[in-house]
C-alpha cells in the first residue's frame, strides 16, 4: 500500500518537473501509454525491458533481505552477459541443447562469482559495500570492453562487440514467444525470468534457508547467537543476487544480439535499485515493479523523440522520485535511537 | 644527459598533475568529512559533485564570469544537499538508500537542464579558456584542510560536529539540536563536493561532460574512510587517489618488456587502488560511533 503512494507520489512530482520543462502532463502520460502498450511490438519491446529489470531487482531485493545493499547489480550483470557470450565464441563447436545450457550456466556462476567479492569484502574486511561495488562495475566494464574490443573482436564490424555466437546457441531457434508479439526481441528469458521469481519467493517466505536469510537481515547478532553463521548466509544472497543479475546474459545475449555488445545496458543495474525498493524487498512484488519501471523505461525513450524538452534520462528522474518517495516515510514515526 | 632531462620533466609532469587531480578528490571529501563526522553517511558526493560540474560551467558560461560558476556551483550543490538533510535528518530515511536516490535523481535532471539551457543533452558548449581560473582553486582546497583541521580541533562548532557524530547524546544534554548540527553539516558539506565538480568543469576542463565525475564521488569517501575520518590523513589519502588518477593517464600507451597494457586496465587503477584501500589492506578504519544510525 505504502510503495503504491509512494510510487503515485514519485509520479505525480515527475509530472510537476515536465509541467515546469514545459510539456502537459495528460501529454506526457498518453505518451508513456501508447509508448508501451500501443501494439503487440511494442508491449513486447517493454517486456524485453522488464526482464533485466526483474534480474536485477531481484541482484538488489535478495542481498536487502540479507541486511545487505548491492548496487553492483550493472557489474555483476556485464560479467555474467560476458561469460555467456565467451562461452559460445571460444567453444562454437558444442551441440544444441548443451551448447545455451552451458552458456546460462556460465553467466550465473560469473555472475554470482563477482559478487561474491563484494561480500566477501564486507563480510570478513568489513569494506563498506557500496564503495566497493561501484569499483567493480567500473572495473567489469573495463574487463568487458577490453575483451570485446581486443581479445574477440567482431570481425565484420568496427562497433566494440564481440564475435557473434553460432546459431546452435541462440534461443530463437525453437523460442516461439517472440512471434506472439510480432517478433520484438522479448524472448524465452522473459518467462525463465518470471518463474524464477516466484521460486526465490518461496524459497524466500517458506523454507529454513530463507528464514535465515531473513533473520540474518533483521537483526544480525541475534541470528549469530542462535548459531546462524551469518557471514556464510549474506555471502550466499549477494551471489544468489550476483547470479540473477548474470542472468540478464540469456535475454540480452542469446534472446536478443547474439553477441556481446559494448555499452547494450542502458544502466539496468542502477534500474534494479529502484525496481527492489520499490518492492521493499519483496520479491513477488519485484514483478509489478519491475513492469512499472519497465513502461517508464519505454515511455521515456518515446518522450525524447517526442517532446521538445524531455529526454531518455527522464526514466532516472523517475527511479529517483520513487525511491525517494518511498523511503521518505519508512523511519519518520521509529523512536529515535541515539537519545 | 638528455635523459636525465626527460625523466625529471617527466617527474615534474607526474608531481603535477598529481596537485591537480587531487584537488577534486580534496574538495569532496572533505565535504563527505563534514557530513559523516556529524553521522550523517553521504554516498551522494558523487551525484553533488556532477551537479556542481554542470552548475559551475552553466553559470560560468551564462554569466561569462567563472568566479560566478565558482559561486553556483557551491549554492546549487548546497541547496541539494539542504534536501538530502530534508530527507535523512528530518524524515530520517535511509541514508545510503536516499544517496543512491539522489545520485540517480541528479544524473537525470542534469541532461533535463542542459536540453533547456543549451540544446544539448551530452555536453555543454565550452567555456572561453582565458576565462578559466589559474592557481586559486588548488591553493583553496588545501588551505580547506588546514581550515579543516583547526575547525574540528579547535573551533566550538567543530566540537559539536564531532558530538553529533559521536555522542548525539551529549549534543541533546548540552540543550543542542542533533537535528541542526546535521543539517549545518550536509549543506556545507554538499556546496564542498560541489566544488569538487566544479573543479572537474572548469578549472582541469572547461565544460561539463556527462558522468564526467567518473566514480571520484565514491573515491573521495573511500580517501575519507582510508583517512580515518580526519581532515590530514585524508589529504594523504586523496593525493594517493590523485597520484593513481595520473598514473592511469601516463600510462595510457605504456608497454611492459614490449607488450601493450590495455588502456582499459591502466584505467581502471584509481578503482583497483580504492579497493585495496577499503578491503583493510593498508590498515583499519574506525568510523563516528553513530555513523548511519538515525
Amino acid at each position: 500500500m505504502k510503495s503504491i503512494l509512494g510510487c503515485c507520489a514519485g509520479l505525480a512530482l515527475a509530472l510537476v518537473v515536465a509541467f515546469f520543462m514545459g510539456e502537459s502532463p495528460i501529454h506526457v502520460l498518453q505518451i508513456l501509454a501508447q509508448s508501451a502498450f500501443g501494439s503487440p511490438y511494442d508491449f513486447g519491446v517493454t517486456m524485453y525491458y522488464m526482464t533485466p529489470l526483474l534480474l536485477t531487482g531481484l541482484a538488489v531485493a535478495i542481498p536487502y533481505r540479507a541486511g545487505l545493499f548491492n548496487i553492483g547489480g550493472e557489474g555483476q550483470m556485464l560479467m555474467g552477459c560476458m561469460a555467456t557470450a565467451l562461452v559460445g565464441v571460444i567453444w562454437p563447436e558444442l551441440p544444441a541443447p548443451a551448447s545455451w545450457l552451458i552458456a546460462i550456466a556460465a553467466g550465473l556462476l560469473v555472475g554470482g562469482a563477482w559478487a561474491a567479492i563484494s561480500a566477501y569484502l564486507k563480510v570478513r574486511r568489513g569494506s563498506h559495500e557500496v564503495v566497493i561495488t561501484i569499483m567493480l562495475n567500473f572495473i567489469a566494464a573495463a574487463i568487458t570492453s577490453y575483451l570485446a574490443i581486443s581479445v574477440f573482436p567482431n570481425p565484420g564490424s568496427q562497433n566494440p562487440e564481440t564475435m557473434r555466437l553460432p546459431e546452435t546457441f541462440l534461443l530463437r531457434s525453437f523460442d516461439r514467444i517472440p512471434s506472439l508479439f510480432q517478433d520484438a526481441p522479448v524472448n524465452l528469458t522473459w518467462v525463465v525470468a518470471i518463474f524464477l521469481t516466484l521460486f526465490l519467493h518461496f524459497v524466500m517466505e517458506r523454507s529454513v534457508f530463507g528464514f535465515s536469510i531473513r533473520a540474518t537481515g533483521l537483526n544480525p547478532l541475534a541470528a549469530r547467537r542462535s548459531g546462524l553463521s551469518t557471514d556464510r548466509l549474506q555471502i550466499l544472497a549477494f551471489a544468489i543476487g550476483g547470479a540473477c543479475a548474470g542472468l540478464v546474459g540469456m535475454n540480452e545475449v542469446l534472446g536478443n544480439a547474439g553477441q556481446f555488445k559494448v555499452g547494450f545496458s542502458p544502466e539496468y543495474g542502477f534500474m534494479g535499485i529502484a525496481v527492489a525498493l520499490l518492492a521493499r524487498g519483496r520479491l513477488w512484488a519485484c514483478l509489478p515493479s519491475a513492469f512499472l519501471l519497465a513502461i517508464l523505461h519505454k515511455g521515456a525513450m518515446d518522450l525524447d523523440i517526442e517532446t521538445e524538452f524531455i529526454t531518455r534520462d527522464f526514466s532516472k528522474v523517475l527511479q529517483g522520485l520513487i525511491i525517494l518517495s518511498v523511503v521518505a516515510f519508512e523511519n519518520h514515526r521509529k523512536p529515535v535511537e541515539h537519545t | 644527459m638528455s635523459g636525465v632531462g626527460e625523466d625529471s620533466i617527466f617527474w615534474i609532469g607526474l608531481l603535477l598533475s598529481t596537485l591537480r587531480l587531487t584537488t577534486p578528490l580534496i574538495f569532496a571529501s572533505l565535504g563527505g568529512l563534514f557530513t559523516e563526522r556529524s553521522g550523517v553517511i553521504n554516498v551522494a558526493l558523487e551525484g553533488f559533485m556532477l551537479l556542481g560540474a554542470f552548475s559551475a560551467a552553466a553559470a560560468g558560461l551564462i554569466s561569462g564570469s567563472s568566479t560566478v560558476g565558482w559561486l553556483t556551483a557551491f549554492v546549487i550543490s548546497a541547496l541539494a544537499s539542504g534536501v538530502f538533510a530534508f530527507f535523512t535528518v528530518r524524515l530520517r530515511a535511509d541514508q545510503i538508500i536516499t544517496g543512491m536516490a539522489f545520485n540517480i535523481l541528479i544524473a537525470g535532471l542534469i541532461p533535463l537542464m542542459n536540453k533547456s539551457l543549451f540544446q544539448s543533452t551530452g555536453s555543454t558548449p565550452s567555456l572561453d579558456l582565458a576565462l578559466r581560473p589559474s592557481v586559486w582553486p588548488y591553493a583553496l582546497a588545501f588551505a580547506a584542510v588546514v581550515g579543516a583541521h583547526l575547525f574540528l580541533t579547535r573551533a566550538q562548532g567543530g566540537l559539536w560536529l564531532r558530538m553529533a557524530g559521536e555522542e548525539p547524546a551529549a549534543l541533546t544534554n548540552a540543550g543542542l539540536s542533533v537535528g541542526r548540527v546535521r543539517w549545518w553539516a550536509l549543506v556545507l558539506g554538499g556546496g564542498l563536493a560541489g566544488w569538487g565538480g566544479a573543479t572537474l568543469s572548469i578549472v582541469l576542463g572547461s565544460a561539463y561532460s556527462p558522468m564526467m565525475s567518473g566514480g571520484r564521488g565514491f573515491i573521495a569517501l573511500a580517501a575519507l574512510i582510508f583517512g580515518r575520518w580526519r581532515p590530514l590523513p585524508t589529504l594523504g589519502a586523496c593525493l594517493l587517489f590523485g597520484l593513481a588518477d595520473a598514473l592511469q593517464i601516463r600510462l595510457q600507451g605504456a608497454t611492459v618488456l614490449g607488450v601493450a597494457i590495455p588502456v582499459q586496465f591502466v584505467q581502471c587503477l584509481p578503482y583497483l587502488l580504492t579497493i585495496l584501500a577499503l578491503a583493510g589492506f593498508m590498515g583499519q578504519s574506525r568510523p563516528p560511533k553513530n555513523l548511519g544510525r538515525t
